[in-house]
């Protein structure tokens, strides 16, 4: 599952803390060459556009005095890496360029938008454990019962299911039928930019305000696409967590743990979930990060000002600083999330130390 | 009354080819005695253990004419009753403490759980208890090793901890199931010399399972052998050497011994007459038609 | 293997086929491996639901190769008089969308479109992971640091999101779309091809073919590739579900086949604005699509039970 797990051991003897230090040493440079390619990659498809990002600065009927002075301050007439330099100096100082469709700084722009998938993808996972980790793990204590029938089919339709088809249907079947859930976007049309955004999660923001009520309808619209999102991630999670169960439930220790008189219940959750805690978290991990990608359709569907909606945005509108710097910021999320997941794994495995 | 009684003992797997018996009729009985059960891999001697404590998972079906404890029939008891008699008064050693250690909990917290279970202990008295009990399996660094984990104690002080474990309960009956097949041969006696002291002083009954025919005889009171799902032979350890089934002959003369040194060890031959419901022993049938030990055999010391 | 039970289910029938499957001692080597596929099918075959999954995609490919035949109309023809017929209209079985046409035919015709993208990307990705991974693991060392580090790069980035902005730097169109995600689906069987060949290196008989003489580039080529091709076959069945969800969320998008082709994402697409009111325009692509990619999820898992010996999912 993780690339550590690979590594040979170390063959000469160094005290803990040296040993520590290296092994942190190797996660932030793998992490950086990581960062780098991710940017390289960027910066490669930003060159093969076939739109002239010239023109879009200086307009279509720019004379070409203009368009010259223009292509050379973009530094346009440099060598390639020399403009790669200058777009990672650019992208270290936070600095993605000007949205080419209305003059506004890309970082801002994702600033804002950016606690909005955030918020979307959190609950979305927190539905996911809640109920992805009991299904995963009865399936498992009850291998090839009607439940564990049950969770596969679950699973498996969760992994056949194009996410935004789902999303239209729940939106069709819960608000356009039955009306239960608030409509798409993250509040009604009344309630937009009521809320002073302190941290950019209306659901947060709402309740620091004492804005019960904005509170109460934000609820009512993130229930709907998180609960889709929850669904891809129950349907993964309680996958990964039956195949831990199962081979955990197999493993001697929970023979002995059996052997000392212990109800089933102490065996399964004590001992065996004891070790698949940790490999839990990876999972967990992946699938927020997958979440974060996940909602790129799903915020379409429900109109969800995140980051998915404003790179599709940018995309149909060739806005390519503004694609470019939506994929860094989601790419550098993902590296983070795998990178914390590695470190978590070492800190709550009392083997890996 | 003999502390168990083990009578016509079944244990079956369903597999796509019909069923498969592991073990077929096992009858036997302990006291308080060390008894030995010899067999190769896939005789149906681990099977035997952990059908006594009643740990063979469905598909698996064991069936037996009676498994009593002090005349108690445990195949009548509920789980819930099952829960006590674990642990309090049955237990086992296995194998490999690599593995029959949870590996994520620290060691006393292994130890205290065994011993909370059957008592009402409070926390403090437990882990005195437990730091006793790592004591009585010689384990000098004992409250280092307490907050230890399985993985930083090597395999010999790892099955110790695994003794300690199983008896800290005070079970009447201990179950070693192959307990030093995974050690290195340097600790392998002295964990066996730790075990027997702790089984004498406290008399219990010791059903002691290994493929390791010199060392069940130096080690137990009577053995038994086991050969595809039956017992074929039963007799005293000492008496061993003079062991009548053909296969138990095999097994002697396949081990090298330093008394009688031969240019060649035998290759073990089998027979599958030995697995039918009568074997019918060509050499010595007189006193063999009859391989199950009979109860008045077991009652020794 | 499992010879006994083969012979047993067959017992009332047995033919000289089948004894001749079943032979105890294959008396060749065609006989061997045809008994090998035999049992891995009958095996196969007792997994419902994978055989379940292979039906369907079966089915698909038939509806793709006959669709001429089986649909009822053209699926371009417009007909704005006849626009958003219900389901179980007269001569349109599924309705027609906003454009007139017959939904039927159009998602009968998507199956071409959709067993195209798949049928695509499953010879670009496996085939350049394999390349990857295979001269990775074989040559090691600068070469497996830099082509690992490569694909680390690309595992690290949101899938959909990279095809996205992959897509956005070719142009929209299909040929652009499969290369987008074929772009990001290679990184796994890289992975896979690479971790099989660290263990094929070192054996033996690899050692041998090397004292006979043979190079790097046969080497690989006659006798690692072989051996890579089971894993990355059920990998690859396993896939073709994301791949499927992946090109019908670029059609989606507007960023896959262009219009007025029957694509079944650009179809939900197209419904989506009259979901209140006509909800079967999106509904029944989508629904398509679940069924396609659910069956490739169905046989991948009975393939991965079968292939991979460390699932053992009996």
């Amino acid at each position: 599952m993780t690339t550590a797990a690979g590594k040979p051991p170390p063959t000469e003897y160094r005290s803990g803390w040296t040993r520590g230090s290296i092994k942190l040493a190797r996660v932030i440079g793998s992490v950086l060459v990581t960062m780098l390619g991710l940017l390289f990659i960027t910066f490669i498809i930003g060159r093969v556009m076939p739109i002239d990002p010239v023109i879009s600065v200086v307009g279509e009927r720019a004379t070409k005095e203009v368009y010259d002075a223009a292509y050379q301050e973009m530094g346009l007439d440099k060598p390639v890496l020399v403009q790669f330099f200058y777009y990672l100096s650019d992208v270290v100082r936070g600095d993605f360029g000007t949205s080419y469709l209305n003059g506004r700084p890309v970082a801002d722009e994702i600033r804002r938008v950016f606690p909005a998938t955030l918020e979307l993808a959190t609950i979305g996972t927190l539905i996911g454990i809640i109920f992805g980790v009991p299904l995963g793990m009865i399936a498992a204590v009850k291998r090839d019962s009607w439940i564990d029938q049950v969770a596969r089919v679950v699973a498996l339709v969760g992994y056949s299911m194009p996410i935004f088809w789902l999303g239209l249907v729940g939106l069709l079947v819960f608000y356009g039928i039955l009306g239960w859930v608030g409509g798409p976007g993250r509040v009604g049309i009344f309630y937009v930019d009521i809320v002073p955004p302190v941290t950019g999660m209306i659901l947060i923001d709402s309740a620091l305000d004492g804005q019960w009520e904005i509170f109460w309808d934000a609820v009512s619209h993130i229930v709907l696409p998180a609960s889709i999102l929850g669904y891809y991630s129950l349907a993964y999670i309680s996958r990964m967590t039956r195949s831990f169960m199962l081979e955990q439930l197999n493993a001697e220790y929970v023979t002995t743990a059996r052997v000392k008189g212990l109800s089933e219940w102490t065996v399964i959750w004590r001992h065996a979930f004891g070790n698949i805690k940790v490999q839990l978290i990876t999972v967990i991990a992946l699938s927020y990060a997958g979440l974060l990608e996940g909602s790129v359709l799903t915020e379409i569907i429900f109109s969800w000002p995140g980051i998915g909606s404003y790179i599709t945005t940018a995309l149909l509108s060739a806005d390519m600083n503004a694609v470019l710097g939506g994929t860094v910021v989601v790419g550098l999320v993902f590296v983070c999330l795998n990178v914390l997941s590695d470190l978590l794994y070492s800190f709550f495995d009392p083997r890996a130390k | 009354m003999n502390l168990l009684e083990v009578d016509n003992l079944h244990v079956q797997f369903p597999t796509r080819s019909g069923t498969f018996d592991a073990v077929r009729g096992v009858s036997f009985s302990l006291g308080r005695e060390r008894l030995g059960i010899v067999g190769e891999s896939g005789s149906g001697k681990s099977l035997t253990g952990r059908a006594i404590l009643r740990l063979i998972k469905p598909p698996g079906i064991v069936t037996a004419d009676k498994i009593s404890l002090e005349g108690e029939n445990l195949l009548d008891l509920s789980e819930r009753q099952m829960r006590k008699v674990r642990g309090q008064r049955i237990s086992m050693v296995m194998q490999d403490p690599k593995f029959s250690l949870n590996p994520v909990m620290r060691v006393g917290e292994q130890i205290v759980e065994a011993y909370s279970q059957h008592t009402r202990a409070s926390r403090k008295e437990a882990k005195a208890k437990a730091i006793e009990m790592l004591e009585a399996v010689s384990i000098r660094d004992s409250e280092r090793v307490f907050r230890a984990y399985p993985h930083e104690m090597s395999g010999g002080m790892g099955q110790r901890i695994m003794i300690a474990m199983m008896l800290i309960p005070n079970p009447q009956i201990l179950i070693a199931d192959e307990p030093t097949s995974a050690l290195d041969v340097s600790v392998q006696t002295q964990v066996l010399s730790i075990m027997d002291r702790l089984v004498q002083e406290r008399g219990m009954g010791l059903v002691f399972i290994s493929h390791d025919l010199n060392l069940v005889s130096a080690f137990c009171d009577r053995v038994l052998i086991m050969y595809g799902g039956r017992v074929v032979e039963t007799c005293r350890a000492d008496q061993l050497y003079n062991a009548k089934h053909p296969y138990t002959q095999g097994l002697l003369n396949s081990l090298p011994r330093l008394d009688t040194p031969v240019n060649r060890l035998q290759v073990l031959q089998r027979d599958d007459a030995w697995m039918t419901d009568n074997p019918q022993l060509d050499d010595k049938p007189d006193d063999l038609t009859q391989p199950h030990i009979s109860k008045t055999d077991a009652e020794t010391p | 293997m499992n010879n006994s039970n083969a012979s047993a289910s067959g017992a009332s029938t047995i033919t000289g086929l089948r004894a001749w499957l079943n032979a105890e001692v294959p008396g060749s080597r065609w006989q061997a491996r045809a008994s090998a596929w035999y049992h891995g099918w009958l095996e196969f075959k007792s997994n419902r639901l994978a055989l379940l999954g292979l039906l369907i995609l079966i089915a698909l490919v038939l509806i793709a190769i006959f669709a001429p035949l089986l649909s009822p109309h053209d699926p371009y023809t417009q007909n704005l008089s006849n626009r958003l017929l219900p389901m179980g209209s007269e001569g349109h079985l599924l309705g027609t969308d906003s454009l007139g046409r017959d939904l039927l035919s159009r998602m009968i015709y998507g199956a071409r479109i959709t067993l195209y993208i798949v049928a695509l990307v499953a010879l670009i990705a496996p085939v350049a992971g394999l390349l990857v991974g295979t001269v990775a693991g074989y040559l090691g060392g600068w070469t497996d640091t830099v082509l690992m580090r490569l694909t680390d790069i690309f595992l690290a980035f949101p899938r959909l999101v990279l095809a996205l902005a992959f897509v956005a730097a070719l142009g929209a169109g299909i040929e652009n779309a499969v290369l987008a995600i074929a772009l990001t689906a290679w990184p796994p069987y890289a992975r896979i091809a690479r971790a099989e060949t660290l263990t094929i290196r070192s054996s033996d008989y690899i050692s041998a073919v090397k004292l006979q003489g043979a190079g790097a580039f046969r080497i690989i080529v006659k006798h690692i590739w072989p051996l890579c091709i089971a894993s990355l076959i059920v990998r690859i069945t396993l896939d073709m579900a994301g791949i499927i969800l992946a090109a019908a969320g670029l059609g989606f998008l507007g960023l896959g086949a262009r219009p007025p082709s029957p694509e079944w994402g650009a179809m939900i697409a197209d419904g989506r604005r009259f979901i209140l009111d006509h909800w079967w325009v999106a509904t029944m692509p989508g629904l398509a699509i679940f069924t396609v990619s659910l069956a490739f999820n169905l046989l991948g898992d009975g393939l991965r039970d079968l292939l991979d010996p460390k699932s053992q999912g009996k």
